[in-house]
């Protein structure tokens, strides 16, 4: 079991024995002791001082120990030759007999470099350079104090703090002396002190249970820092997850759900139908994914397709149109379609041939396609979210206001509106909301009215307005999840992790 | 969205005072324009070509402004300047007048018939006496390169020729000739080319090897004379250069040749309207006359206004707001569409001037009202329209399972709708001809050959690129695919499928069948023979051998499990045995 594998473990390294040895130490003093005195009483080495108070402590509230750091001077190796041997210029000065030596010789010895300097700036020898036979050095004085010697000797006793921090740091410079932290435990009795050690449980069974000896045992604590066991479950996707979160919010708000599951358009119903010219941008190859096989689309109800080609290329229904020659051909080409407003142009066509008008809300979230340059945040296909009202007297006060709502659902209350241009809206506004941590406006939808246009070669009345609005789901999904790359999201390249580490999703938090 | 790019300064010594960046760009957000980036020459060639290249440049700080598409009345500084200053009561709308010249008789562009097979329409004006500084000499470049990538759809419909007119002498004749049969000195070159020569010659130019396809392969090129035999112009690909514009130029001449017409009276009112004022007598345009083959005469440009009568109540049952008739025509007045009230109170009369191509209804008149109320002075309001929701019974159905799915411990994948064709047959070991598949004609990579007809190969893709997951993997999607179906109108259908995979050491064909009777349980469909479910042995080459099964339901197929096929794992980079269900759930709605 996680929880309790760790306390196992420092049973096993530090024997009863030494447990037992430390609690009676502590039940001796009163007040507490240090782990290193402990240690040193004990004639064991720190560390193993250290396993005992953790393994103590994994048993409960036995003792109680506070963790405390102490500095101290320690002679490095080369100090403890030279407290042992003496200093080099010492070991120099000793070597040099009354008749001097040779440089060179002198050069050989283990401490002759180090020592000859030293020695030489102490004023205890002196160099001949002009001896006949060499450089020859010389005693200057009878005897000699090794002064450095007799100071780390003072540290190996223990009686550091003689020395002056000065010398002290002097000799740590020359690597005789280093100070060094030990860690240890202020080691006190604890609320259920015993010397006596228990062995300790570490899962209930169904013996003790049916037995009681439960009522006897002590248990291991748990470790709760630990991470419990992930349970075996699928996942769903966080785009999908968001999806069913706009389905909501639409079902929530009246709006019924519309067929979109036909990616195959025709540009008759993708783009004539929505009064957008043929000569226009989005209908470019560079922009469209058209078909070779299906090529073409046929049974168009075709009064309907005479009304469509007659107000785009002579007007009417008050409109000048846009005058030029509406081809037959450009109509027929299939497409992916390009939005879901394709979807929307074919069911407010079918709403038009009821016997009366009755007022309607629909909406759809389905894929749409286009024929993009990719990028972090550009797909070939993406999901487009449509809301759409048809009733008699919509205003774009109105419009406002079911945006104001529909937002708010999604917890973005703040909105303001830009005009803008599409071709089969008007008024067109795109949709912005305030973004508080970009500390700035940023858009979140696009929106606008139905152009008559549109809407009365269709063969709604008059006086029906419908306002509309869409928006990616791609979009909040990656501002929700915190999501850069949309390829992480979409697609095969998903990272299978992120999709079972993704949480709720709950838009309006 | 088209973008201006316009010298800050300039822009606000033209608006009468200072902005700051925010200021303008609110101004920009009420008027539907979006102050899209600040930036300078410096900065954009060294963001392009690097730093060391831009020491040169200049550091005038630039205004990039987006544009709406339909507003080209907006794609110049002197346009987007009479439009701000109008629509903050700086000033009136000028009112555009044609005028005869002042002596002599109007030029006139002849145009002969065999220009009907390539390019048959062409309109004319002039522009007398103008002024021309550096500035505007670049913003009357740049607007016209505006014009052709915007409207003229990048030189299509429209191409725009503006000469020198005291190099020039009318009549001018728009012709139609053999490539070979024409010669001349191209603008900005030293020498002369026939027209055969010159589009190989700009096969590499950066810039017009774009347009050269508009005529490449047309028998006869357009092309324009003046009444010495000089070229004006060889449209939509370039001009002459013996009739150059430039700074010192006085008399602009103007001729726009198109496939559409309508097209070409815009763009030419567009030209004639932002730069004539910059003539002796601003924002008059001296008329040209131009001769149809027929004998036909007609005088451009057209400059023409029109009037449209609606009622104040129209405007504010559209919009949602309660204003007078007075203070409506007021509004429109700011978007430069001159409005009065009708004697009787009851009407208003709205003129709209020939830069405003893009009123064409009512309606356009209803949303510049609501500009300049304000969008976001309007009153926001709850329409009262009763409805009752209802979901698309197949999405429910895909909702219900994807919960259950999941709850039965396969996760979600969310795979491309289009994919290659080699996906759905050749690494499944199929043959293209029989997947039903519909195809792309314009795809820009393999990944967008056709619409995917099953969902494993998406799946398998997903597990591919999830290799360094711990095992199992269990994956699932329930998604449409498109077949080519004759009794559609347009040749094809969406089919939703519920596809899922198992990944391991091991095939585990018992897993993916206990998927399946999970399913079938959730389905509420019983084990059986006639009216429930059942599986039996089938051959698919995309299974291995022995280990795929048919699943039928109510007697009717409804699709395929099995341990995949080794060749097919290997072909999708896998390593481990894997299995695999795949259905239809249409059946059971």
């Amino acid at each position: 079991m996680r929880y309790t594998k760790l306390e196992v473990g420092f049973l096993n390294m530090a024997d009863t024995g030494i447990l037992e040895s430390l609690l009676r130490l502590v039940d001796k003093v009163d007040g507490g002791i240090d782990s290193q005195v402990v240690a040193s009483s004990l004639g064991v080495d720190h560390q193993v001082v250290v396993g005992a108070v953790k393994s103590v402590q994994a048993l409960g509230e036995v003792i109680e120990a506070e963790q405390r750091s102490s500095k101290h001077w320690e002679l490095t190796g080369e100090g403890q030759e030279i407290a042992e041997q003496g200093s080099h210029e010492a070991r120099v000065f000793k070597a040099i007999p009354e008749e001097g030596l040779s440089q060179s010789q002198l050069m050989k010895l283990p401490s002759g470099k180090v020592g000859f300097s030293k020695a030489m700036s102490n004023k205890w020898i002196h160099l001949d350079k002009g001896h006949e036979g060499g450089p020859r050095v010389f005693r200057m004085v009878e005897s000699i104090e090794d002064v450095v010697r007799k100071k780390l000797q003072q540290v190996q006793m223990g009686h550091s703090s003689q020395l002056e921090e000065k010398e002290k740091n002097e000799l740590k410079k020359r690597k005789l002396l280093t100070e060094v932290t030990v860690k240890s435990y202020w080691i006190t009795k604890g609320s259920n002190f015993s010397t006596i050690i228990t062995k300790q449980e570490t899962e209930l069974t169904p013996e003790m249970i049916a037995s009681g000896s439960w009522k006897e045992k002590k248990f291991k604590p748990y470790n709760f820092d630990a991470m419990g066991v992930a349970p075996d479950s699928g996942h769903l996707h966080p785009l999908m997850k968001v999806r069913t979160q706009f389905r909501q919010i639409f079902l929530e708000m009246g709006f019924t759900e519309m067929p979109t599951n036909n990616f195959i358009e025709s540009s008759f119903w993708n783009f004539d139908s929505l009064f957008q010219p043929q000569q226009h941008p989005a209908r470019d190859q560079h922009d469209t994914f058209f078909l070779s096989d299906p090529a073409v689309a046929h049974d168009f109800p075709q009064d309907y397709l005479e009304r469509v080609k007659k107000v785009h290329s002579e007007g009417g229904y008050g409109s000048q149109g846009y005058k030029y020659d509406w081809k037959i051909e450009e109509a027929q080409k299939n497409i992916l379609r390009t939005h879901t407003t394709a979807v929307s142009a074919r069911m407010l066509y079918k709403l038009a041939q009821q016997e009366e008008f009755t007022p309607v809300k629909y909406f759809s979230i389905d894929r749409v396609f286009r024929n993009e340059t990719l990028d972090a945040t550009h797909l070939a296909e993406f999901h487009q979210i449509e809301g759409v009202v048809a009733d008699y007297g919509l205003t774009l006060g109105d419009l406002m206001g079911v945006l104001h709502q529909f937002f708010t659902k999604l917890g973005i209350t703040k909105l303001r509106f830009k005009p803008a241009y599409n071709p089969y809206t008007e008024p067109s506004m795109e949709v912005f909301s305030y973004h508080k941590g970009l500390n700035k406006w940023v858009e979140v939808g696009n929106s606008g009215v139905f152009r008559p246009e549109m809407l009365l070669p269709m063969g709604l009345p008059e006086g029906v307005s419908v306002i509309a609005w869409g928006l990616s789901l791609e979009r909040p999904t990656m501002i929700k999840y915190g999501i850069n790359n949309i390829r992480e999201l979409v697609g095969h390249k998903v990272n299978l992790q992120m999709v079972y580490d993704s949480p709720v999703c709950r838009l309006d938090s | 969205m088209p973008t201006v790019s316009v010298k800050r300064d300039l822009l606000f010594q033209a608006l009468g005072r200072t902005f700051t960046d925010e200021e303008f760009d609110e101004l920009c957000f009420e008027f539907g324009l979006e102050l899209d980036e600040i930036t300078s020459e410096k900065d954009i060639i060294s963001r392009e070509q690097g730093d060391q290249k831009a020491s040169e440049a200049s550091d005038v700080v630039l205004y990039k402004i987006d544009v709406p598409a339909n507003r080209y009345d907006l794609l110049c500084l002197e346009g987007l300047v009479r439009g701000l200053q109008v629509f903050k009561d700086k000033m009136e709308a000028p009112r555009y007048s044609r005028v005869n010249p002042l002596n002599g008789d109007p030029q006139r562009l002849i145009i002969t018939g065999e220009t009907a097979s390539v390019r048959p329409h062409a309109v004319a004006a002039v522009l007398r006496n103008i002024t021309f500084t550096p500035e505007r000499y670049d913003s009357f470049i740049e607007l016209q390169e505006k014009l052709h990538q915007n409207i003229c759809r990048r030189r299509t419909l429209v191409a725009i020729g503006t000469h020198d007119l005291d190099t020039i002498s009318g009549p001018f004749t728009y012709t139609a000739k053999a490539p070979d049969d024409i010669r001349f000195k191209p603008l900005n070159q030293n020498q002369e080319y026939s027209a055969t020569q010159l589009m190989g010659f700009y096969k590499t130019d950066s810039h017009l090897r774009h347009y050269l396809h508009i005529i490449e392969d047309e028998p006869l090129y357009p092309v324009i004379y003046d009444s010495n035999g000089i070229v004006l112009s060889m449209p939509p690909i370039i001009n002459g250069d013996h009739s150059k514009i430039s700074v010192n130029t006085k008399n602009v001449f103007i001729e726009c040749t198109a496939t559409d017409l309508t097209k070409a009276k815009i763009v030419l009112d567009m030209i004639v309207t932002m730069f004539s004022e910059h003539c002796d007598q601003p924002f008059t345009v001296e008329e040209a006359e131009v001769v149809y083959p027929d004998g036909r005469m007609v005088t451009y440009p057209e400059l023409a206004y029109r009037t449209e009568t609606l009622s104040a109540d129209y405007i504010n049952s559209k919009v949602g707001i309660n204003e007078t008739a007075e203070s409506i025509a007021q509004l429109l007045t700011r978007m430069c569409l001159k409005s009065e009230v009708t004697s009787d109170g009851a009407e208003i009369q709205v003129e709209i001037p020939p830069t405003r191509s893009d009123v064409i209804h009512a309606c356009d008149i209803m949303e510049d009202a609501a500009m300049a109320y304000g969008f976001n002075n309007i009153t926001r309001t709850t329409p009262r329209t009763y409805t009752v929701a209802n979901q698309f019974p197949l999405n429910k159905l895909t909702e219900l399972l994807r919960l259950d799915l999941a709850t039965a411990g396969f996760t979600e994948a969310l795979t491309f709708a289009l994919c290659s064709q080699e996906d759905i047959a050749d690494k499944l070991q199929k043959n293209l001809k029989d997947t039903k598949a519909v195809h792309i004609s314009n795809p820009k990579t393999a990944e967008f050959q056709v619409a995917r007809t099953t969902l494993l190969p998406g799946l398998l893709k997903t597990l591919a690129a999830n290799r360094k997951m711990p095992l199992p993997l269990k994956l699932f999607e329930i998604s449409d695919v498109v077949l080519r179906d004759e009794s559609t109108d347009v040749g094809a259908r969406n089919s939703r499928r519920l596809c899922a995979v198992y990944y391991n050491k091991t095939p585990g064909f018992e897993v993916i069948h206990g998927l399946l009777d999970r399913v079938m349980q959730l389905l509420e469909v019983k084990p059986g023979r006639n009216h429930g479910y059942y599986i039996q042995a089938a051959e698919d080459s995309t299974y291995f051998p022995g280990r795929c099964a048919e699943i039928f339901s109510h007697g009717k197929s409804i699709g395929r499990l099995g341990v995949l096929h080794p060749d097919v794992i290997n072909s999708f980079e896998l390593t481990m045995p894997c299995s695999a269900l795949d259905i239809d759930i249409e059946p059971f709605l």
